[in-house]
């Protein structure tokens, strides 16, 4: 008679003692993964570290043959292609957002929505194909001229058009932040209670208005996030970016010339860098991109964080 | 606010309407162009051997990318196998033993700091913790990866997911005298429509990775025999032959780019028709 309820509890003790310390330790790998990722990278970049110093944070030669190195070109090319994207994506994100969460109908907002939605899911290589096949010649014969002749008396539209390098880069990165932030961008739209924007309609204010005043005041700091999100993705976009880059250390004012990123310098060299000074100056590239992702998505997070903790957490 | 006529006002409205047509437009334009010129572009690639056979050296016809695709779904079944468990475990600790605990809240915080770490910065790192060691690129240091890639979606979807079902529900199983394990069997029972989606779009993430793949499985013109050897992949593959100079070889990267295509934007719209009106964030 006994023997069941004897039985029961020390299989009910045993199996959530397995499951506490499963789960537990699951918590705890992730959280490694996390540190790990910062100590391997410091590990491996020591040597770069050793032999260039602070050098290679200012230097502009890239030459693997006398083993000198400077992550200048890289730096610089991850800064202008993010910027590019940045300047044409978050206008173009904001407007979308207002489009889906305020201003169409269903039967628009829908197809519209799963269109965004698809552009994000399309992966980063086929941007690339696209991008080298396609457009980089497109924008070679039409749009660079086009610019140049307008805008030529700018330094950053002369030069030699050939399609391939930042501009071309930059674009491609902004149609792939682009469907993130106007996720978010909704979101944070959704988030602004009804009533506000009701009484903002209500005393005659039209929907630029209430968008002006109400939904960008309301929710600047979700807004925020969205933008650092975007960022943050554009910074360690890869395959894209290497695909229309054209991989050439060089600093340029042109927007036209080709350049790289820290992203496409590491896609292209590494399997192939020999000198284990090569390979670790690469590896502290990755460190530095890491460094710099790292910041921007903790500030992403804390941003948005802030903004749920303002509208009560709950859309 | 500044007095201004009724009639600029009108104007500035209609701009910024015009304005959010005009995005929307630039947004279904540009997928409709990359979406076109891949399905035009590959479809002549794909035929029978494109399925079955593995890549002919230049110049040489017929081959086909069976070895890559191959790889792609052994890598992404591996990877999964590794990154469901481990994302699904942590998620069950942020919801059910440390949602206030200091641990859960860190535990939270690193996850969405995860989710935006470069993807190549992932290849380093497992480049350096399995391939240094184990003393070359293998199929195994790709999947794991693609695992580390997947666990901050799984963990996110999984606390998300498990936080949606009532506390209700909780209670009421606990009061009969179920034990905690059971308590959490039965929440996930209730979740597992939003599990599977979350699982999915994880699966959709990985599928067409190229970054992460670049250091750690690399590619082979061989069929995969071992875990322990290079792997042959459709993404590393459609970059490897992009850049080669060899039509047929580019032919084929046109085929592999519209087969990742099809199957990721083929998954993302089946998770989003079981996700139903949830939004997923």
């Amino acid at each position: 008679m006994r023997k069941t309820p004897r039985r029961w509890p020390l299989r009910a003790f045993l199996g959530d003692r397995l499951l506490l310390t499963l789960a537990t330790s699951a918590a705890l790998l992730v959280l490694l993964l996390m540190a790990g990722i910062f100590v391997v990278l410091v590990w491996h970049s020591r040597l770069a570290f050793q032999h260039l110093g602070l050098r290679f944070f200012v230097q502009q030669i890239w030459n693997p043959v006398t083993g000198e190195f400077g992550a200048l070109p890289s730096l610089y090319g991850t800064l202008i292609t993010t910027l590019i994207a940045l300047v044409l994506a978050v206008p173009l994100s904001l407007a979308i957002a207002l489009l889906l969460s305020e201003l169409a109908p269903p039967w628009l907002a829908t197809p519209v929505g799963l269109a965004v939605e698809l552009l994000a899911a399309i992966p980063s290589i086929i941007y690339g194909m696209w991008g080298l096949y396609v457009f980089a010649p497109y924008m070679a014969h039409h749009v660079e001229p086009w610019l140049q002749r307008f805008l030529g008396f700018l330094p950053f539209f002369r030069g030699p058009m050939h399609g391939i390098g930042f501009l071309t880069a930059g674009i491609i990165l902004a149609l792939m932040i682009l469907p993130f932030m106007s996720a978010v961008m909704r979101e944070v739209f959704q988030m602004v209670p009804a009533v506000v924007k009701e009484a903002g309609y209500g005393i005659g204010a039209t929907t630029w208005e209430v968008t002006h005043g109400v939904l960008l005041r309301y929710g600047i700091r979700g807004l925020l996030g969205a933008v650092f999100l975007g960022l943050g993705r554009a910074l360690g976009e890869t395959m894209a970016v290497t695909f229309v880059i054209g991989n050439e250390h060089r600093i340029s004012l042109s927007l036209f010339s080709a350049g790289t990123s820290i992203t496409s310098t590491l896609a292209n060299e590494f399997t192939e860098a020999s000198e284990p000074v090569y390979l670790s100056a690469l590896i502290e590239l990755g460190l530095l991109l890491f460094l710099v992702s790292l910041v921007i998505q903790i500030m992403a997070v804390l941003w948005l964080k802030r903004m749920e903790r303002r509208m009560g957490g709950q859309p | 606010m500044t007095l201004r006529s009724h009639r600029t006002r009108l104007w500035t409205d209609r701009l910024l309407k015009a304005f959010a047509g005009f995005s929307a437009l630039v947004g279904i334009v540009f997928l409709l162009w990359i979406l076109i010129t891949v399905v035009v572009r590959g479809a002549s690639a794909l035929n029978l051997h494109f399925f079955t056979r593995s890549p002919a050296p230049p110049g040489v016809p017929g081959g086909g990318l069976g070895n890559a695709i191959l790889g792609t779904l052994l890598l992404t079944v591996l990877a999964t196998l590794l990154g469901v468990p481990l994302g699904l475990l942590a998620g069950i600790f942020l919801s059910e033993f440390g949602r206030h605990h200091p641990l859960g809240r860190t535990l939270r915080f690193v996850v969405n700091v995860l989710m935006g770490i470069p993807s190549i910065i992932v290849g380093l790192f497992v480049w350096a913790w399995l391939v240094v060691p184990l003393g070359g690129f293998s199929g195994l240091a790709g999947a794991v990866a693609l695992a580390v890639l997947m666990v901050p979606v799984v963990v996110r979807t999984t606390e998300d997911m498990l936080r949606l079902m009532p506390d209700t529900l909780r209670e009421s199983v606990l009061a009969l005298g179920a034990p905690r394990w059971r308590m959490v069997a039965i929440l996930l029972r209730g979740a597992r429509t939003g599990l599977l989606t979350g699982t999915l779009l994880a699966v959709a993430r990985i599928s067409g990775e190229t970054a992460p793949l670049l250091f750690t499985a690399l590619n082979s013109p061989y069929w995969p025999r071992s875990l322990l050897k290079p792997m042959a992949n459709l993404t590393v593959t459609i970059y490897n032959y992009a850049m080669s100079p060899y039509p047929d070889w580019q032919r084929l990267a046109w085929g592999a780019s519209l087969l990742i295509t099809l199957s990721v934007l083929a998954l993302t719209v089946v998770s989003r028709i079981f996700l139903g009106g949830r939004e997923p964030s």
